[in-house]
């Protein structure tokens, strides 16, 4: 299945773009998808699937949108 | 009102936005850039956010003021990009027939977007630059 990954700020920096489509394996959580691009398990990200905050053992599904949120400061 | 805007903030516009003769209370609260934080010297702010999502649940949070506080309107911008010190980051703007319901609407919305609205602030340093979350 391909998700649609959008990266913002730290996790922007270190992942070196915006965004990009990757191929999982059915099954694949939120939270496997953010280890198998081997981004810091120290970043304590939260997770959203298509604009909606949701636990990091929710299974992805083809089409979806993922975005790694790291600790957020606006205000 | 719900935005985001890479502009400096109108604070009147946002005001007129949600104002009315139904309300007896127009409560603006505007966040600024400020020159320190945690015992370092900023000379600079820059916010990043994730659009869709931001606005989204900016949404919620206005309708969740609106079933709380009936009559209640918040107009609510909240800056994206490079702020300069002083400048606006953020401007809450509510609407009461109240006081009482004005301020508690307005910490409702600051506090809420605070927690939930997914949007990064980069403060920087004369020596660099850091990302600083929000203390719980």
């Amino acid at each position: 299945m391909n998700v649609i990954i959008r990266y913002f700020a730290q996790v922007r920096e270190l992942r070196g773009r915006d965004e990009e489509t990757v191929t999982f394996p059915a099954g694949t959580t939120a939270a496997s998808a953010y280890a198998a691009l081997g981004l810091p398990v120290a970043l304590p990200v939260a997770f959203a699937v298509n604009l909606e905050r949701v636990p990091g053992s929710t299974e992805l599904h083809d089409g979806d949108e993922l975005v790694f949120l790291p600790p957020i400061g606006g205000g | 009102m719900v935005e985001l805007s890479p502009h400096p903030i109108d604070v009147r516009a946002v005001e007129a936005a949600v104002a009315g003769i139904d309300c007896g209370a127009l409560l603006s609260f505007v966040g600024t850039a400020r020159d320190h934080n945690r015992g370092r010297v900023v000379t600079g702010l820059e916010y990043e956010a994730y659009a869709p999502m931001a606005l989204a649940e900016l949404g919620k949070i206005r309708a969740e003021i609106a079933e709380r506080w009936p009559g209640v309107r918040l107009g609510v911008v909240h800056r994206v990009g490079a702020v300069a010190l002083g400048e606006p980051a953020v401007v809450i703007v509510v609407a009461a027939a109240h006081r009482a319901e004005a301020y508690d609407a307005s910490r409702y919305a600051i506090e809420e977007l605070k927690s939930r609205v997914p949007v990064w602030k980069r403060e920087h340093y004369a020596d660099g630059t850091d990302w600083i979350a929000n203390r719980s």
